[in-house]
């Protein structure tokens, strides 16, 4: 199972890279979209919208399943992947290079998140 | 990222009794060394089934799932792809984990008039197969099966596997009451491997050349044996093809020489995604002990115009359903249909029983349990989350053979 070490993750299998401006990328794993398989649409949150830590901010839907994708921290949604609403399989080709949002974190907003060791451990588990 | 209450209704979950069931089924015939172990939600060590190709379908990566508590293959890379050679080429799927009765005694087909809605007089030509409802006393719907006509003392059933256990006790105890002597055998040392699509009866004929003589010829929904081999053109897809029986000790053989021919193996996806493209209900989500086949879409297979009698029939007789079962064609992009979403329409509120993603039409589909006098050609509303979605009746099947049969 791909999981880039350089990367943050959380329990509910998304990725969460940090960027040099201060914002964070969020996207699904690679496990998650292996879970779903085929995605088939994918709903991104309106940009400036704000977001509570764990408030489900987009859906990916595959042939089988549709699946809450949730904000792993406060903030304001800064950017989304347009790219995806044409191409939703994108997802399940790079699960780590199609994103699907970007997020100002808040002022003080501590995220728990893992690292690349904690999340191979956690989906081990499951 | 967590599934939705949708998505988790979606896979089914199993029922207490069943469970219980194949622990029960699990410690008689103690066969611990093909059955896969898991842990269940309650805690309790719980048992999958596991058919014979397993091991194959392990080995070839496919992603597995538990089906009405059966180990078995969703898919193995992508359901799309899978989809998709079936529609334009072949596909394989490993379906034995449905269960085979064989039904023999003289009195086999007078039992069967009885115990089957539709009427099994339609089957005169040896080999002829008949797909039927098994229905309670009050008409709810026992499941779904196919019967074929082999000899006047000798018929074939084909009934779903999350309810085999079910309809073989209920057939047993219908044979115990008539008093008839009649015996019921399971056919579990046979495994099932269905081959489909406008190329899979070539691609059978290559690796099993010496069937094609006896299955050229034959018709839709009729059956052939060959040597061991039980070939009926019949399937579950909407496209031409075969359901082959074949001897467990046999079935590895037999897969990897399609594989090896060019059928790639399709998982349970794909399946549901082709039968519902082509209409076809699937038991348990579009009929079930509750529901009358006359609401469900089924009114086609119940024989209520002869004088004969079937267990079930007065009670479909009694009244007229207060229920159709149309098809519902999405014409809004942001989402997908799925199982139990509320239908408004202008006569009343209804229900998705079967909602996909259709490969073939590049848009949502379903099939949907709506008050009686909502028209083909309307316009309705499905709630998606938050929205309300447009969608189209339409008469199922969405495709058959190929072909798209609605107007997008």
């Amino acid at each position: 199972m791909n999981i880039p070490a350089d990367l943050s993750y959380t329990s509910s299998h998304e990725w969460v890279r940090q960027e040099t401006d201060g914002t964070r990328t969020i996207g699904i794993t690679d496990h998650a979209q292996a879970a779903l398989g085929d995605l088939v649409y994918i709903e991104l949150p309106q940009v400036g919208r704000k977001v509570s830590s764990g408030e489900a901010c987009a859906v990916v839907e595959s042939v089988k399943a549709a699946s809450d994708v949730y904000a792993p921290f406060s903030g304001e949604v800064v950017a989304v992947n347009d790219d995806l609403t044409a191409r939703p399989e994108a997802v399940n080709e790079d699960a780590y290079g199609a994103w699907l949002f970007r997020i100002r974190p808040d002022e003080g907003s501590q995220p728990s998140l893992l690292d690349a060791k904690a999340y191979e451990t956690a989906i081990g588990e499951s | 990222m967590q599934e939705s209450a949708e998505g988790r209704r979606e896979k089914g979950a199993r029922s207490a009794a069943e469970r219980a069931n194949s622990r029960k089924r699990s410690t008689q015939r103690g066969l611990p060394d093909r059955r896969a172990q898991r842990v269940a939600l309650t805690g309790a060590i719980d048992v999958l089934k596991q058919t014979t190709l397993n091991r194959i379908h392990r080995a070839a990566n496919a992603r597995m799932v538990d089906f009405g508590g059966w180990d078995m293959p969703v898919h193995y890379g992508s359901q799309i792809d899978e989809h998709h050679a079936v529609r334009r080429d072949a596909g394989m799927f490993d379906v034995s984990h449905m269960r085979v009765l064989d039904l023999e005694g003289a009195g086999a087909r007078d039992f069967l008039r009885h115990a089957l809605a539709n009427n099994v007089d339609k089957l005169a030509a040896r080999g002829k197969a008949l797909y039927s409802c098994l229905l309670r006393p009050d008409g709810g719907v026992l499941d779904d099966l196919i019967v074929y006509f082999l000899t006047d003392e000798w018929f074939r059933i084909v009934v779903n596997a999350s309810t085999a256990e079910k309809d073989t006790a209920w057939l047993r105890d219908l044979i115990d009451r008539g008093g008839v002597a009649l015996s019921l055998t399971v056919r579990d040392d046979l495994a099932m491997i269905a081959v489909q699509g406008p190329h899979a009866r070539e691609k059978v004929w290559q690796v099993l050349p010496q069937a094609r003589g006896a299955t050229e010829p034959l018709k839709p929904f009729n059956a052939a044996i060959v040597d061991d081999l039980f070939i009926a053109r019949t399937g579950y897809t909407g496209e031409d093809g075969f359901e082959i029986m074949v001897p467990d000790a046999r079935a590895e053989a037999l897969w990897n020489a399609l594989a090896a021919a060019g059928v790639p193996p399709c998982g349970l996806g794909a399946r549901d995604t082709l039968r519902l493209e082509a209409g076809m209900n699937l038991y348990g989500q579009d009929m079930d002990e509750s529901t009358s086949p006359l609401e469900s879409g089924l009114a086609w297979t119940v024989d209520l115009g002869s004088p004969r009698d079937f267990v079930g029939k007065s009670a479909l007789t009694a009244s007229a359903p207060a229920r159709t079962q149309v098809g519902l064609l999405l014409q809004d992009p942001r989402g997908v249909l799925r199982a139990h979403q509320v239908v408004h329409t202008a006569k009343g509120e209804g229900e998705i029983t079967s909602g996909t993603f259709s490969p073939t039409l590049n848009r949502s589909i379903a099939l949907a349990r709506v008050p009686r006098g909502v028209e083909v050609g309307e316009e309705v509303q499905v709630q998606v989350r938050e929205r309300k979605l447009a969608a189209r009746v339409v008469k199922p099947p969405f495709v058959r053979n190929g072909r798209v049969l609605v107007d997008k």
